[in-house]
Formats: C-alpha cells, structure tokens, sequence
C-alpha cells in the first residue's frame, strides 16, 4: 500500500541533464519541486576520484557506473516475425543510472542539429520528391524549427562552457569552423579544445582533399570557465579516460559540474536518490496527471502527488513509463495507429582504422579528451546532393579518437591472427601509430517496423513487462554506412596511412555491437496528435499536465550527437512552461 | 589546550567508522540505501570506494588441473618472447582466476531470469551459464579432448605446436568440444586473456606493468596538459598503476 | 542563603526581563528597537554565536546542546534562547552582561573559555545588549541542554578562577589613535567578537593564549589552524587585502579554499560580514608581525623529494597543476599556499588522507572537494608528498617525517569529520 507524501508543485523523474536542467528552470520561476532518481548520488570526489578513476577494467570493461541489466533491460527482435529475447549483458548501448545521468559518463561531444534535420519530411520532399523517400520510411517534421531553438542551444553551450570554434556567426561563414552549421547568435563561450598529433594530420589530409575541418565542439574545458550560474570548472587535462568514466577533476560538463551545487542549496528543492518512479498516476478522466508512485530502495511503496509532472529518464525508459501508465495510444505498427513507441531509432556507427610506419608516426593515443578531434560536415543531413546517390541521411566524419587505453584500443591490422606472436608483435608495433575507429556518426531515419513496445513474456524485478526493441538497418542506412565510410578511408589514405582497415555498419542490427548510447523516438514530438505523442513543447498530447523531455521526442535521428537538441529542447519546453503553461494550465496546443 | 565544537555525531557516519578497515570505508552498501538530497552537496570525509585488488596466492576458483590449463592456454594466446612475457608470466591466468571468483565470474548485476531461448547471434548470449560455469565446462572439456587425441595428454603436457593446433581447431571450429562450445570457449578466452595482459596490475595480471611497457602506454595517469601540443615526440614517463610505481618509495 | 536570594532577585528581574522580551519578541519594533537588534544580529553573526550554540540541521537555533571538543571532555553548550527555564530568558542585562565579558554565569560560576569571553570582553556594554536584544527575538526553545562530560577535577567551575587570574585581561577594545579607522576596527573585529585567537593563537598546556605567538597557528581536534599573521611563508603574507577579505566573504580565493571548521566559520559567520569589516580585519591580520625565519630548503635529491616529485606528477597534478598552481577558485595553489608551509602539518595531512569538502557560498557555490587518499598512500608516501609540495616551488618548509603521518592517522581514525 503506497504511503502519500505530501504534495508538490511539481515532480521530476529522473535527475539526469534534462531533469536537472528543468528543476534549475521551475525552481526559479518559484515552484516547490522534487525529483526522483532511480540511481543514487554521484559525485568526482567520491565516486570517481582521479585516483581510481582512471581504471580501464572497472569502467568501461565492466561499466560499472551504468544501469545493471538485472536492474532492468529490454528485450530485441530485428522483425515482428521473431521472438525478442532479453539482453542479458549490455552491447549495442548502455543506459546511464543515478544522479547526473549520462552526463556523468558521456563524452560531451556538444552538437546542435541542422536547420534541415527539424523539417526534414518537408525538405526532403522538396529537394527529391517524395518518391525519392522509402515508402515505409516514417521520418516527420519535428513542429519546431532551428531557429526557434537557437537561443536555447545558446543557453546549454553557455551553462556548459562548449569549447569550440564557431563556423556560422548570425549568417556570415567563419574560417575555421563548421561552414555548414545553423546559425548562431554568438561565439563559443571557450575556444576549442587543443589537438592530438592524429586529430592534427587528419584535419590536415581533409584539407588537402578540398573539406572544411573544424575541431569538434567540447564539453570538456580547453580552459577554466565560470558558468551563468557561478559554477567554477577547471581545464581538461587529456587524461584519456573521459567517456564511460566520471571526470575526476571538475573538467567535463555535467549535471554535478554545471548545475546540481546551485540547484541543491535553494530550499525549494529536493530529490531523492535510489528510488524507481513505477507509475505516473493519472485521475480517473485518464486526462490529468495527479503524480507519481515510486519504490524505495527498502523496496516500500511511496505516491508523490505533484500539479506537474516531468518525465525525464532515459529515452526508452519515458516510453516505458508511458506504455505502463497507460497514457497516449500504444503503437500498432500493422495497423500504423497510435503514437507510443513510434518511430524508434539508433544511429547507424561505421569505422576505420589506419596503420602507419611506426619510425615516423608517434600519435600518443592516451593524450586525449571525450569530445576532442577534427570533424567535417560535407557529409551530414542534406548538406550534399543525394540524388544521384540513391540513400537520404549522412553523419560527420570525425577523427575523434578519445583514448589509448590498452584493452579496448590495441587495433591490429586486418588479417592479424586474433592471438599468438603474431598478434603480440602487431599490437607492440602499431599501439602508438595506429588510428582507431574515427567516428562515421550517420544518421537513422525511422521507419514503420522499427519501434517500440511492451514485451509479453520477460519481466523485470518489479514484475512488469520489459521493453521491447523491434529494430533493424534499412537499406538507406547500410548505403549511407557504406559511401560516408569510403570517404572517410579516403583521408586516412591520404594521411600516409600503410593500412587502411574499413568497418562500414554492415547487416542486421546487432545488439552485441556497440554503436553510442543515442536512442531515441517513441514518444517524438509533432504537429499532429495522429502521429506524435507530445506537441512542439513537448507536452503530452493527452496528460496536459505531463512533459516529456529528452531523446524520446525525436522523431527520427540526426547525424550528431543528441544531448545537445535534447538540452535545447528542454530549455525551449521550461520556457513553454514558465511564460505560458504555469500562467495558464493547460494544452499549450490545440491541434 | 583546544577549543572548538565538535562535529555533528551522524550515527550512520559512527557506524560506518567501526566497519572501516585501514581507514577505507566501502560505499557499495551504504549508497544503495535511499536518500533525501536538500540543502547540501553529500560529503562524508574519509570515503572512498578503490578497486578490489587481487592478492596473490592460491587459486581462489580454479582447481590445480584448470589453472594449469589456463595458465598453458594464456601462455599460447600470449607467448613469451625475449623482450615481455607470455600471459602466464604476466599474470592472466591469475587475473581470470580472481575475475571468475569473483562478480564477473558470477554473472552478478546481469539479467539472468529465464525463459532462456537460444535465439540469433544478433540477440546476444542468452545461456543460463555464468562466466563461471562455462569455464568450469570448457577447461574440462578442453582437457578430455585432448586425452583423446593426443594419447591421455591434458592440453597443459602437450606440445607448444600442438597446442596451437588445438586452439586453431576450437577457434575454426573445426575442433567440437563434448559439453561445451568450443568456439564460444575460445573466443572468450582470448579476450579474458588479453584484458588480463592489459588491465591495471592490482586485478592480478599485467604483472609489473609489463604489457603497458610492451606498447608504451604511460598507465593511470591525469594530467597531459603539457604534452597534448607536443606532437609526435615520445612521451618519456614511465607506466603507473593506480597503487603506484616503484619510484613512489623513498629509498633510503 | 546567598544563592537564594540572588536567584529570587533573579527571578524578579526575570519577571520582568521576560515582560520586555516579551514585548521585543511580539511587538512590531519602532526605529531604534529594530536598529538595536539589527546592530545585535550583525554581531552575533560575526561572534558566530550560532556556531556553538545550535546543533547544524536540527533547525533550532541558538538552543545549545552542542559539544564543544576539549581535551578535558566535552562541554555542552547552554540554551540561550529567550526560554525562562531552560534558556535565558529569565536572565538579567547584567547577568548577560557578566556572562560575555567576565565569564561569570547568572548563578555565580564561572564560565569555561570554550565560551570565549576572554575575546567578547573587548566588546562594549551597548554592543552585549544589543545581541541581548537580537537573542531575545529568536523563537523560544524549551530544551535542558545534557551536562558537561568532564571529569573530576576539571567540573569543578571554581578552578577558573585560577585559570582567570593567569590568563584573562578584562576589558573593552581601545582603539590606537595611531592606527587607521580601518586597523581599529579590523582589529576590534579579531580580537573581540570574531575571537579568531580561539582557533589560530596557540595555547599553553592549561589552555590559555601563549600571547607571544598571537595568531601564529594552533592544534585543535584533528586540524591545525594556520598562522595568520602576515608571515610571507607560513601566514598571509603573500596574500593581499583584498585576497583576505575575498576568502573570507566567499569561502575561496586565488589561492586556497576553507574547509573544515574554517568552512563553517566562513558559511555562518564572515560570509554575511559586510566588505567594509571584512577589508578591515585583513588591514588588521597583515599588521601582525609573525616573526621571520628561513628554514633551508629540503635538496630536491633527498630521498622523499624524489618520490614526492613522482607522487605529485602522477597523482596531484590532476587538479592541482603540473606546476603546482591549482585553478584559481577551485583547485587549491600549493605553490602558494601558506598553510601548506605551517610548522604543523596536521591540516595538510588530514586533507590528504580523509579528503574534505570545501564551503559552499552565494558568491562561490562550487564547493569542490578533494578526494580521500589514505587507501593509496602509506605513511611514507604521504610525508614523501607532503615534503614535496612544502619544498618544490620556491618557499621551503621543513620535511614531514613517516612517523608524524602515522600518528596522525591513528588520531583521526575515530574522527566524524
């Protein structure tokens, strides 16, 4: 029987980026909120130090800051035809668990979208006919535009101190940066994080090769920076052990470097840690939301009734959540009804490795940040004539390698014996003049038959159904995978490389294959309740007292990385609700 | 003579001081309780949460017969030569021992409630199997096939070529193990192997840093703020774990 | 017989003491009433009253309880809410009076200096009645604090008459028309209500102020509160005015940050001084002399150097800097940094092996914290580092032995801080 606590203005689920930004925004505006986290607490000088943070097998062998799969899981199927069946050890992605979420862990590569990427149904369209798009190609204008994000894209740079070097400066194209980018209203607020020897060639090998490099835009500091909020960061120090592990000296945006002091000391705030949200409750129209039911970790039942509830877990788990609170129409992808769990995707990650002359290339691999590296645009959204190419979607081409840590970076050159002295010998000769993987970070567009939904059989601790992935790569993809892949071979050719090792994403989706942590969809934002969840300020269509943040509302997947569309969208839906929704409840649009 | 307030008494703090060994205090079941975050930043001194290390000694889960097929087995994935030693010199059989007595070897935090299927290889390992187990069934296997094959020889008494010529089979799979999947085995093998060769010296292989010297790898270092712009020079400090190195002893 | 009649006085005038407490706490106050307890709120909060006299996140201020840490036994701190019973409530002006500024209680006895009244006797009678004022406008609060905890012979209150008598000069601040208003009115602050000598100025055996080594540092419970004389090695020397007032309004500075007691002084007390004092008691501490000496520096081939240089590069300089910088505002300069140089390492050992939490205020809510190093670092480890950031960047220090770092590590084991 769930004990009642007292009532809030509102709750948050989840204190990750887009929870901590929102109670940061509805504390201001003078709302008594509470969050709850799933996870527990975590913080540099405690949970990872730079004395033991710097461990390779704890870390990102073992993962030991992220969601235990016995915590809870999903199930995958590549086709509806199949039996999904649960994945029993992370592969292809890795949830985050506790406060700070994934920004505890992630690289910070700090990315906004194309202006084309948020009306991409009607660009597309337009540039290729709508017969030049796959018929069951499912991807959507966003109902919102660049433009309107722009300022809060701003906002989240700024809060995170983004250090990079600005292409596009209120419409005049800028030496150095990326020539392709929207628009922005003003400068990083840090320059650009220095280069490594290999980010350093490569960037150089695409010039030569007629591209426009750019250094990729950093959440971790090139310098000390003193964020809108008083919070003090200090400068990356390239220590190499950035994505996966916690920053162990206060250099990597996050939740606990840019918000959660300030957030923690104002007295109408509070959260609690280590406690699963397990149910939105809703009244008995079904139409608003009254709060939420959430487990303790001593396992004991707790309702938290709130005005206001903000769903801002992990993508898959806000559809989850949805699914089980019975709120929005679930998915039927036969039938192509409903709106929950709708137009799921990924990202579709290729690689390249190159193998240089040991006696002339030393590129000190571990002398490296998580968002560090040269990247070039040519090749991402729409940014190039498709046409004659037969695919939509792209990614940038980046050479980004963020590290040297021996058990995950010791690439042989193909046709190495995997073990044996061969192997041994290989692996001394190129440790320190191979480049490993780059980063091939193409787009997924949505599709009909790629989602998400409630699985019949497997359970999680709690006995409710896990969620279950029905996802494999189209055509469109593997095409993109392949052709940005041979681009990208070109400049590691072009670098002086002896070897070049090619990894386009090939087959069926593989959930034993890591390819980033950027789920997203099936609760997307959109101009019509018939096809999305939540409308442009990502408040639920049908709970108008519930929003939605984070990946989730993207209807179909850009070629960047997403936390930054997900912070700027969650700046865009606080301003939604401290100018519009808190002086007037209600729908904010009536569709 | 000294003034001052004392501290607030937390009797969770007084509790978790009376557990602390040698000034260590493990988190791991105090954060697991929930808690209400207001006001302040958490802040317990003395806290910290270091890795497990590995002490040496005995098997603490292989038996005589698996170590020293293990042992054989690290010693051909990674063979010694004049400059750095084979897996079994640097330790990696020690390291798996340690991993499989411990959460890795049990399957710990991983979802393990059935119906257990066999599905595709896209939908990952779906066996009841912990880690521990498979090895239990793969060096056991591993030894009877090569009594059969090889006139009563365990893999540990076989040839350095035979051995090879073993572990190819299984790799191929060519070589059908009785009891177990040979393929699987081997597979894992190699990587649990390797990540012994490299991991951080405290989880028992990579003994004195050796593999990290192998390839020039500075180890658990921080700080490259002067070295990021010096490109294509050497970096001349020499590998640390995270306990150290022999340079943090004063000598003398 | 005596006792009786005093305390039946006492009861009368508590009468109506309680009568025009009443009306402080009740009625709406006119100009100078609230000018008066304005003026009393001010100093209580650089007196940091509230320091001894509430238990932290109980939420009942100034109603005592807490244990003030002496190598005696703990003292608890009284009740001195406007409760008539068990505060003091019934107290008469002089009795408060008597209580700040001569270390008698309103029955007679006497007052342990845990209650710093050899500092609060600098203040004025007008300055003790106007904390009277603020004091009687907190909420009342019914609580008996727990005896003291001291044992036998120190219980008996009357032994300090003898401790008076060597070591407290009655009398209020006199300013030196020598001196600048801004010196008069630092050193006013320091010496009276904000009693920093309590902490920083080292004590004789029975406890009193070894007067010749005014501010020079002292030893209290597991810390060692740094020299703060304007010394250019081990004090503020290298600091400026303006770094002093920085540090103490906001808890950080270019240089170094306050924690542990320092980090509740600074969040309860001179964080919400106004600038003006604050500059003033850093024109006042940069006018104490702290005595010169050179002590040569430990040679950079010295066994513990060495290693201390590789413990440093590998591990410290992750926040601290490969030159031994820090980050301004966040990360501590060792460079620096006096209290790195302090005769007594306590501080910098502590830090070390149990990590600490800086304060956290408007102006710098940061907070960093350094991490527990004691599970990686032995005792010879730590004095190698130790000696190493004392030695390494140009002011020298004298080495820290194994040994001290062991027995500092056993005294701290019970500690909750």
């Amino acid at each position: 029987m769930a004990r009642k606590l007292p009532k809030k203005d509102v709750v948050i689920i989840g204190l990750g980026w887009t929870g901590s930004i929102m109670a940061h925004e509805l504390t201001d505006a003078g709302l008594d909120v509470i969050a709850i986290e799933r996870g527990p607490w975590r913080d540099a000088p405690t949970e990872f130090p730079p004395s033991y943070a710097q461990d390779e097998l704890r870390y990102r062998i073992r993962h030991e800051l992220f969601l235990r799969p016995d915590q809870t899981t999903f199930t995958f199927r590549n086709k509806m035809s199949e039996t999904a069946l649960p994945i029993r050890t992370w592969g292809a992605f890795m949830p985050p668990n506790g406060v700070g979420g994934g920004g505890v862990h992630w690289n910070a590569e700090t990315w906004r979208f194309l202006p084309s990427d948020f009306v991409l149904r009607t660009h597309l369209t337009e540039r290729y006919g709508a017969s030049f798009l796959p018929d069951d190609m499912t991807i959507q204008d966003w109902g919102v535009t660049y433009d309107d994000l722009e300022p809060h894209y701003d906002a989240f740079e700024y809060l995170c101190g983004t250090s990079g070097t600005a292409g596009n400066l209120k419409g005049q194209i800028k030496d150095g940066g990326n020539p392709f980018e929207g628009p922005r209203s003003r400068p990083y607020p840090t320059p650009a994080q220095k280069q490594g020897y290999g980010h350093t060639l490569w960037a150089k090998a695409a010039r030569e090769l007629g591209y426009k490099p750019f250094p990729q835009p950093s959440g971790n500091m090139s310098q000390a920076y003193t964020n809108p909020l008083g919070l003090r960061m200090g400068p990356c120090t390239y220590c190499g052990f950035c994505e996966w592990f916690g920053c162990g000296n206060y250099s990597k945006a996050s939740p606990q470097t840019t918000i959660l002091p300030v957030l923690i000391r104002k007295s109408n705030f509070s959260a609690r840690d280590n406690s699963e949200v397990t149910r939105i409750n809703t009244d008995s129209s079904g139409k608003r939301a009254t709060g939420v039911t959430f487990v303790d970790s001593q396992n004991q039942e707790w309702e938290q009734p709130a005005d206001l509830v903000i769903l801002a877990a992990y993508s898959m788990f806000n559809v989850q959540l949805l699914l089980l609170s019975k709120i929005g129409q679930p998915y039927d992808p036969t039938a192509n009804t409903g709106v929950v769990g709708r137009n799921f995707t990924h990202q579709a990650m290729s690689s390249v490795d190159g193998f240089f002359d040991k006696s002339k290339f030393n590129f000190n691999p571990f002398i490296a940040s998580g968002a560090i590296g040269m990247c070039i645009d040519e090749f991402n959204g729409d940014n190039f004539d498709h046409g004659p190419l037969g695919f939509v979607g792209g990614g940038y081409l980046g050479q980004v390698q963020t590290n040297g840590r021996p058990i995950e970076t010791t690439p042989v050159p193909s046709g190495t014996p995997k073990w044996g002295a061969q192997w041994k010998k290989a692996v001394a000769d190129y440790y320190l003049s191979s480049l490993k993987g780059g980063s091939i970070h193409a787009s997924m567009y949505s599709y009909r038959d790629v989602y998400l939904d409630l699985d019949p059989t497997y359970k999680d601790r709690f006995g409710r159904p896990l969620m279950r992935m029905t996802i494999d790569f189209h055509d469109n993809e593997l095409k993109a995978a392949a052709y940005l892949t041979d681009k990208y071979a070109d400049i590691v050719k072009a670098m002086g490389a002896e070897k070049v090792d090619k990894s386009p994403r090939k087959g069926s989706y593989d959930v034993t294959k890591y390819q980033t942590t950027h789920l997203n969809g099936g609760a997307i934002m959109g101009a019509d309740p018939k096809t999305s969840a939540l409308n442009r300020y990502l408040q639920s269509w049908d709970v108008s007292n519930l929003f939605v943040l984070g990946a989730s509302a993207f209807p179909q997947n850009a070629g960047y990385n997403p936390t930054g569309t997900v912070a700027a969208l969650t700046f865009w839906a606080a301003a939604a609700i401290r100018n519009q929704y808190l002086k007037n409840p209600g729908p904010l649009v009536h569709a | 003579m000294r003034w001052g307030p004392v501290w607030v008494c937390d009797m969770l703090l007084r509790r978790r001081d009376l557990l602390a060994t040698t000034a260590c205090l493990l988190l791991g079941a105090v954060s697991a309780k929930a808690a209400i975050l207001h006001e302040r930043l958490p802040w317990l001194p003395n806290t910290a949460d270091p890795p497990q290390r590995a002490t040496p000694g005995p098997w603490l889960f292989f038996n005589g017969a698996e170590g020293r097929a293990m042992e054989a087995i690290a010693d051909r994935i990674i063979p010694p030569d004049p400059q750095t030693p084979g897996g079994k010199d640097a330790g990696c059989a020690d390291f798996l021992d340690r991993q499989l007595a411990g959460p890795y070897g049990r399957a710990e935090g991983l979802y393990v409630r059935p119906p257990f299927m066999p599905g595709k290889t896209q939908q990952g390992p779906q066996s009841k199997d912990s880690p521990a187990e498979k090895y239990r069934k793969g060096l056991a296997a591993l030894d009877h096939a090569c009594r059969s094959k090889y006139a009563g020889k365990t893999f540990a008494e076989l040839s350095d070529g035979d051995k090879d010529t073993v572990l190819k089979g299984l790799e191929s799979g060519d070589l059908k193990l009785d009891g177990a999947d040979g393929k699987a085995f081997m597979e894992q093998a190699v990587k649990d192997v390797q990540m012994g060769f490299f991991a951080d010296p405290i989880y028992g292989g990579n003994r004195d840093m050796a593999a990290w010297k192998m390839i020039g790898y500075p180890g658990a270092r921080y700080n490259y703020l002067d070295w990021i712009e010096r490109h294509n020079e050497r970096f001349p400090l020499p590998p640390v774990s995270i306990t150290g190195r022999a340079e943090w002893t004063p000598r003398g | 017989m005596r006792s009786r009649i005093v305390s039946s006085i006492a009861v009368g005038a508590g009468a109506l003491l309680f009568c025009v407490a009443g009306s402080y706490a009740a009625n709406k106050l006119d100009g100078q009433d609230f000018t008066q307890v304005e003026r009393g709120r001010y100093l209580a909060t650089a007196a940091d009253c509230t320091g001894c006299h509430t238990i932290p996140e109980r939420g009942r201020p100034f109603a005592g309880g807490r244990a003030i840490e002496t190598p005696f036994g703990n003292i608890i701190s009284p009740n001195i809410t406007p409760d008539p019973e068990t505060g003091i409530g019934n107290w008469s002006d002089d009795d408060f009076d008597r209580a700040l500024r001569k270390g008698v209680r309103s029955d007679g006895s006497m007052l342990y200096p845990a209650m710093p009244y050899t500092s609060y006797t600098k203040m004025s009678r007008d300055d003790v009645m106007a904390i009277r004022a603020f004091l009687s406008t907190v909420p009342a609060v019914r609580t008996q604090a727990p005896p003291n905890t001291l044992p036998f012979p120190f219980n008996i209150r009357a032994a300090m008459r003898v401790w008076d008598a060597l070591y407290f000069t009655e009398g209020e601040f006199k300013p030196d028309p020598q001196k600048s208003a801004d010196w008069n009115r630092g050193a006013f602050l320091v010496q009276g209500p904000a009693h920093c000598g309590a902490c920083h100025t080292p004590k004789s055996f029975l406890g009193g102020d070894k007067t010749a080594d005014y501010l020079r540092g002292s030893y209290l419970q597991g810390w060692f509160a740094p020299n703060i004389t304007n010394d250019a090695r081990r004090g503020l020397g290298g600091w400026s005015v303006d770094d002093i007032a920085t540090y103490l309004k906001t808890g950080h500075n270019r240089v170094t940050a306050a924690t542990g007691p320092m980090a509740e002084e600074v969040a309860l007390s001179s964080s919400q001084m106004t600038d003006g004092d604050l500059k003033a008691i850093a024109t006042y501490l940069k006018s104490i002399d702290g005595g010169q000496d050179n002590p040569a520096p430990v040679r950079a081939d010295d066994p513990a150097m060495v290693a201390g240089q590789a413990i440093y590069r590998d591990v410290c300089s992750a926040c601290h800097g490969i030159d031994g910088h820090g980050v301004p505002q966040l990360f501590p300069s060792l460079a620096d940094s006096s209290m790195v140089r302090s005769d007594d390492s306590t501080t910098l050992i502590r830090i070390i092996l149990r990590g600490a939490r800086s304060v956290a205020t408007k102006d710098e809510p940061t907070s960093p914290a350094m991490p527990s190093f004691a599970w990686q670092l032995d005792d010879a480890k730590v004095a190698a580092v130790v000696t190493y950031i004392r030695n390494a960047w140009g002011k020298p220090a004298p080495a820290v032995a194994a040994d001290v770092v062991g027995k500092a590590r056993t005294d701290l084991q019970p500690r909750t801080d």
